[in-house]
């Protein structure tokens, strides 16, 4: 006998992945990585206009308390040897959204010879955001589009959805 | 002041160490032998009716058929609202120029920016790091000969052409 819809209406039923996901996905807090101009999109994303706040989503300045990371900006080399440390720091189930063209590929300064070309040569990436620098709505879909890759994670299993292999 | 004025000036107080005056740039300089950059440069600064009290700017430029390196002075006065551009070569394959940060000091990080790009070192600077690269980067990338290196601590910066 089936469970669902017989018991009374205050009671909801779920798988237990199902449940683990919907409460990680609910509370995804990201790192404030702004490197260049998509900062500035980065910021008015998490302002009143767009308010991913209603997504759950929070931003912290720590990578310790942190379960996403936007790199938004330009990576240099430099910089890149740093992202690779903070990325290390937070702890798993750790997501990185690469956002804007520099992240992407490197961008407009790919060819110039301190910049990595492309956050992927240093750190998985799980969503690219096309754009330079991508609106706010752009950033808003890609934390969207993360959140329905937690929901097909299985944890119960100990497994990473296949596409999060990257 | 106009700049041939202050040629003249330089001239008759340094003379051989004063080249000649291209006035007919936008922006009119004067070169300067290395040797005396700073008692110029601490000369426009002091008198009364000079008083560059501001550097701009000071930059490099490689000039690899020429084979030198030339720093270039823009200098400012705030008081008389007059400008002029300094020029000193050093040889390519050893630039070495005495700094002018106890006359300015704003000249400190600009000559940490040029030895970091160019490799220019500077006499007597108190702190000629790189000031943009990371301390263990290999060359100086502004350099007309700089063969960028194939990787970076494990990054690789080789590229795929993006025509193909």
């Amino acid at each position: 006998m089936s469970l669902i819809n017989t018991l009374p209406e205050m009671v909801i039923t779920t798988k237990a992945d199902q449940f683990l996901n919907w409460t990680r996905k609910s509370s995804v807090w990201w790192m404030l990585f702004g490197l260049a101009c998509c900062a500035i999109e980065m910021m008015q994303t998490q302002g009143p206009r767009a308010d991913v706040d209603r997504f759950g989503t929070a931003p912290r300045a720590a990578p310790r308390q942190s379960d996403l990371m936007i790199v938004a900006g330009t990576l240099t080399l430099k910089m890149a040897l740093r992202t690779k440390l903070l990325y290390e720091q937070m702890p798993e189930p750790r997501y990185v959204i690469s956002m804007g063209s520099c992240a992407n590929c490197g961008g407009l300064f790919q060819l110039a010879y301190s910049v990595c070309d492309g956050v992927d040569k240093v750190i998985p990436v799980d969503v690219y955001i096309p754009g330079c620098p991508p609106r706010p709505e752009a950033l808003t879909e890609g934390i969207l589009k993360l959140q329905e890759k937690m929901m097909h994670e299985k944890w119960l299993v100990r497994r990473r959805a296949e596409s999060a292999a990257a | 002041m106009d700049a041939a004025a202050i040629h003249q000036r330089l001239k008759a107080r340094f003379e051989d160490h004063v080249g000649d005056c291209d006035t007919a740039a936008k922006d009119p300089s004067i070169m300067v032998s290395p040797a005396a950059i700073v008692l110029v440069c601490q000369f426009l600064k002091d008198e009364p009716d000079l008083a560059f009290d501001a550097l701009s700017n000071e930059s490099g430029v490689d000039y690899k058929a020429k084979n030198v390196i030339e720093v270039v002075y823009h200098l400012y006065s705030y008081g008389h609202r007059h400008s002029i551009v300094l020029k000193v070569d050093a040889p390519r394959d050893n630039p070495v120029i005495p700094t002018v940060e106890h006359v300015w000091k704003a000249a400190n990080w600009l000559e940490r920016e040029i030895y970091d790009l160019l490799g220019v070192t500077f006499e007597g600077h108190t702190d000629l790091r790189r000031l943009l690269l990371p301390e263990d980067w290999v060359g100086h990338p502004l350099r007309k000969d700089y063969v960028e290196p194939e990787e970076y601590h494990g990054i690789s910066t080789r590229r795929e052409s993006l025509l193909k």
